[in-house]
């Protein structure tokens, strides 16, 4: 789709600050000069209490937000309109209610102009890969929480995008579904080494999957704050990784320091004024 | 409760009701008629007209025509419906400005357009197509309208984020989003087509069962009255049955359309 030049940094977010307009006319800063950057093939988690402003951040690099100031490059060119060469995991359900688990993952070939059989053979092939080969012609509502997550990464992962944005995209699922899904995805990522922006509030998911690990401060106008890289070897198991010594110190480490923000976090969502 | 006998309690409440009115209509009860036959006819009567009108076959042209403007006034109205459900949707603007003729069109009462169908259309079957379209129109209108504004905003994000342009979203999304609430509403507004083409064949026509039922009360025969809503409401209700079945293919991936398979 593009040409192959390859730039060293896939995402730079360059001192973006992203506001909204309240209904009362008044502006609330939801994040404050963020500084990111995602190498190629990077895997980055952005960890973060409750409303600091995670997903906004995702948006902007997915250009669905515009900031107010700063800029965003993508492959070191200025990103304008929708990021094009990102496939992005959504947090709530996403896929079409109207289409089988097959047309939805063969959608997005379809619509960049492949026919529609080779479309649908890539389709099947994506399936199978996340295990849900013998469920192509359920449609979502006939599929668990989980297997719809499968074909959500499916539905994203057959476009072959060169940037994986993740919006809690494991959010909803129990605790043993989201090992699994996890898994999954470090397996498929393995493969071709995509750069990662995943979002969770989980810094247990966060450390297990990433390279690097990103600290949010608690809102309205938070800052990147922390910046760890994650010293485990690869390939991991999402399973065994909570054992290794080195998980426990690095989630010490970056505890003490989310903990705070956590709990300030809390606070103001439990005052009416500050709420949004 | 099993099927078998589901069914037998349900034959047997008809057996009780018409039995009750066969007996009070023709047995009289200390020397007085409960049901006197003049104003309630008998089931037998009723029966027997039933049994005439289908064998003698005349039957047939009046369903015939009434199911004709049924699914002219439900085909015109559902057209009209969605295309300004859609427009309306998709402009705000035009929404805002028309919104207030939009209710009080809707406001109105339908059957006092009747009179007026009549004279700019004539007694033949337009002036009832129109009549079941003003109906059906509304209620298409409303859920189209409803159904492209409520498309989930992570769906629609997705479908842009997968590389849809805005015609694509239109295709792959609106569309199926508002076709969706059209026909939850299939029921209703295929009902309204018929209550708007026999309303329409009761107040002035030639033909058709509203004009059936109408001659009978003209000439006092309650019986071709009764004889006539019962041949209505079975006709309905077959119609009805072939809606179900069309939204059962239509709606396969709705979640609440496969509960109540099972």
């Amino acid at each position: 789709m593009e040409t192959g030049e390859v730039a060293a940094t896939a995402v730079a977010l360059e001192d973006a600050t992203v506001a909204f307009r309240l209904a009362d006319a008044r502006v609330y800063t939801a994040v404050e000069k963020a500084r990111l950057t995602v190498d190629h093939g990077e895997f980055v988690a952005i960890v973060g209490p409750t409303g600091c402003g995670k997903s906004t951040l995702l948006n902007v690099a997915a250009g669905l937000l515009k900031p107010a100031a700063g800029a965003v490059r993508i492959f070191d060119r200025p990103l304008s309109g929708l990021n094009r060469q990102a496939g992005y995991l959504f947090q709530a359900d996403a896929l079409f209610p109207w289409k089988t688990a097959l047309d939805n993952v063969a959608i997005g070939l379809e619509i960049a102009g492949t026919p529609r059989r080779t479309a649908l053979a890539e389709a099947q092939h994506w399936l199978t890969s996340v295990g849900l080969g013998a469920f192509a012609g359920r449609y979502p509502h006939m599929l668990s929480g989980g297997q719809r997550k499968r074909v959500a990464l499916a539905q994203v992962l057959i476009r072959n995008p060169k940037i994986l944005l993740m919006d809690e995209p494991f959010g909803p699922l129990d605790a043993q579904t989201r090992q699994v899904m996890g898994n999954l995805l470090l397996e498929l990522w393995t493969r071709d080494r995509k750069a990662v922006l995943f979002v969770t509030h989980d810094l247990e998911e966060a450390i297990a999957l990433a390279d690097r690990v990103v600290i949010m401060s608690a809102g309205p106008g938070s800052r990147i704050i922390g910046d760890w890289k994650v010293p485990l070897q690869r390939p991991r198991d999402i399973f065994e990784i909570r054992l290794d010594p080195g998980f426990h110190d690095l989630h010490r480490e970056i505890w003490s320091m989310l903990k705070d923000e956590v709990m300030k976090g809390y606070v103001q969502s439990t005052q009416p004024e500050a709420r949004v | 409760m099993s099927r078998i006998r589901l069914l037998s309690l349900q034959i047997l409440v008809a057996i009780v009701l018409i039995g009750a009115w066969q007996l009070f209509s023709t047995v009289p009860v200390f020397g007085h008629m409960l049901l006197p036959p003049f104003f309630f006819s008998t089931p037998l009567d009723v029966g027997s007209q039933i049994v005439d009108w289908f064998t003698t076959g005349v039957i047939w042209k009046h369903l015939a025509i009434t199911l004709w403007e049924s699914i002219l006034a439900f085909v015109i109205g559902s057209l009209g419906g969605v295309l300004f459900g859609f427009w309306f949707a998709r402009q705000p603007r035009v929404a805002a400005v028309f919104d207030p003729y939009v209710k009080m069109a809707n406001s109105l009462p339908r059957v006092v357009l009747a009179p007026i169908f009549t004279l700019w259309l004539g007694l033949g079957i337009w002036s009832k197509v129109a009549l079941g379209v003003t109906l059906v129109f509304f209620i298409v209108f409303f859920n189209v309208y409803q159904g492209v504004k409520e498309v989930s905003t992570t769906v629609l994000a997705n479908g842009r984020m997968l590389g849809m342009s805005e015609r694509q979203l239109m295709r792959h999304v609106y569309w199926p989003s508002a076709l969706s609430w059209m026909f939850s509403s299939l029921h209703t507004s295929v009902g309204f087509a018929v209550v708007g083409a026999v309303v329409g064949e009761y107040l002035g026509s030639a033909a058709g069962l509203g004009y059936l039922i109408q001659q009978a009360e003209g000439t006092f025969d309650v019986g071709g009255v009764f004889a006539g809503m019962f041949v209505l409401s079975a006709f309905v209700i077959l119609i009805d049955i072939g809606v179900t079945l069309v939204e059962k293919r239509l709606l396969v991936w709705r979640p609440d359309a496969a509960e109540g398979r099972g």
